[in-house]
């Protein structure tokens, strides 16, 4: 849904973190996060220290069903990262 | 001497038929939510309370700064329990379905409580967008449970577009002002074939008992139960007023008269 609207949730866009030689900064839950140049979901998540098994990863409006594909989906300088996960809601 | 509460379970299941939703079939007629509880610690106690089987949970971004936050499944068992993923937040039906889509990529069910809002001081549905939303999701082989007002026309609409049941609310959400309008609850119960289970509006536990008076298959509540003094003792007490409601519906209430008529024999009084 590449070309949907974004909601008020997922709006947020900063630029806290620049990218220095060897770096590239997609957007991560709306802010800018540095990261190594060749870079894996599956390396984002575990610099992170965040289980893959309990988030979902929408990329670039694309929502992730397998998770096995992580590690082998390199991050790119304009890429835009969702990671969501369950909290409590009625 | 038999507690009640060891009492009100089994009385209930020996005479009433499963909640039956899509191809899930459930014993509790009560459904909870997960939101607005003083620590996790209440919030699992208050739904092992309830005898809920199906809980609600939202769809939020982690919060990265503080990654080592624990989402909600560290507090409940996806074995234990049915997790139905909201759309909570949502105001437009693309936001809807981005956002089912994101909760089945969890993968615990195809489930969503559709919800698009059209109006954030009432929360009250946008049921253009719910209709789209549903009719996009049902095609993409979600079962959609779609909150909605408590409008007929707008039900058997969602019940076309493929919802798999169709969640009208007593009042609106987190009021707490109880049925507002049991006429119309009971009219789209009566015409609808997918199951209706009320959302959003229950107070205390006698809204809950003439909900399910009306003969609706379930009630799905969140802050009734978390905002009350004691959650636990509250979820506790629907679960009884839920079965009780349930009860009284199966059993046939008296017809209303206008007149008093006596209990005890009118004749052999004391001349």
């Amino acid at each position: 849904m590449p070309n949907a609207p974004r909601s008020t949730m997922f709006r947020r866009m900063t630029h806290t973190t620049v990218p220095d030689g060897g770096a590239i900064a997609p957007v991560v839950n709306g802010e800018r996060r540095s990261v190594a140049v060749g870079s894996t979901l599956g390396d984002l998540l575990r610099s992170l220290e965040l289980d893959p098994r309990t988030v979902v990863i929408e990329h670039n409006g694309v929502v992730l069903r397998d998770r096995d594909a992580y590690d082998s989906l390199t991050l790119s300088a304009n890429d835009n990262v969702e990671i969501v996960h369950f909290v409590g809601g009625g | 001497m038999t507690a009640i509460s060891d009492i009100a379970p089994r009385s209930a299941s020996a005479t009433d038929t499963p909640l039956v939703v899509g191809d899930r079939e459930f014993t509790s007629r009560l459904l909870i939510g997960t939101g607005k509880y003083s620590s996790n610690e209440v919030m699992v106690q208050a739904i092992e309370a309830s005898g809920a089987e199906i809980v609600t949970v939202a769809v939020r971004r982690v919060d990265l700064d503080r990654a080592h936050e624990e989402g909600i499944l560290h507090h409940l068992d996806p074995e234990r329990f049915f997790l139905l993923a909201n759309t909570a937040g949502c105001y437009t039906a693309d936001d809807a379905i981005r956002y089912s889509r994101l909760a089945r990529a969890a993968g615990f069910n195809e489930w969503i409580k559709l919800e698009v809002i059209g109006d954030k001081e009432t929360l009250l549905p946008d049921t253009d967008g719910l209709l789209a939303a549903t009719r996009t999701l049902a095609a993409e082989g979600f079962k959609v449970m779609a909150y909605t007002n408590d409008d007929l026309i707008t039900a058997l609409r969602l019940e076309d577009a493929g919802a798999a049941a169709v969640m009208p609310l007593a009042s609106p959400i987190g009021s707490g002002l109880g049925l507002l309008n049991p006429y119309s609850i009971r009219t789209i119960k009566h015409r609808l074939s997918v199951p209706v289970i009320v959302d959003a509006g229950v107070g205390t536990a006698s809204d809950a008992c003439i909900t399910m008076e009306q003969g609706v298959d379930g009630i799905l509540m969140n802050t009734a139960v978390a905002a009350a003094t004691d959650p636990v003792a509250m979820a506790h007490a629907m679960r009884l007023a839920v079965s009780a409601g349930r009860q009284a519906f199966l059993a046939g209430r008296m017809p209303r008269r206008e007149v008093a008529v006596p209990s005890s024999p009118t004749s052999g009084m004391l001349g």
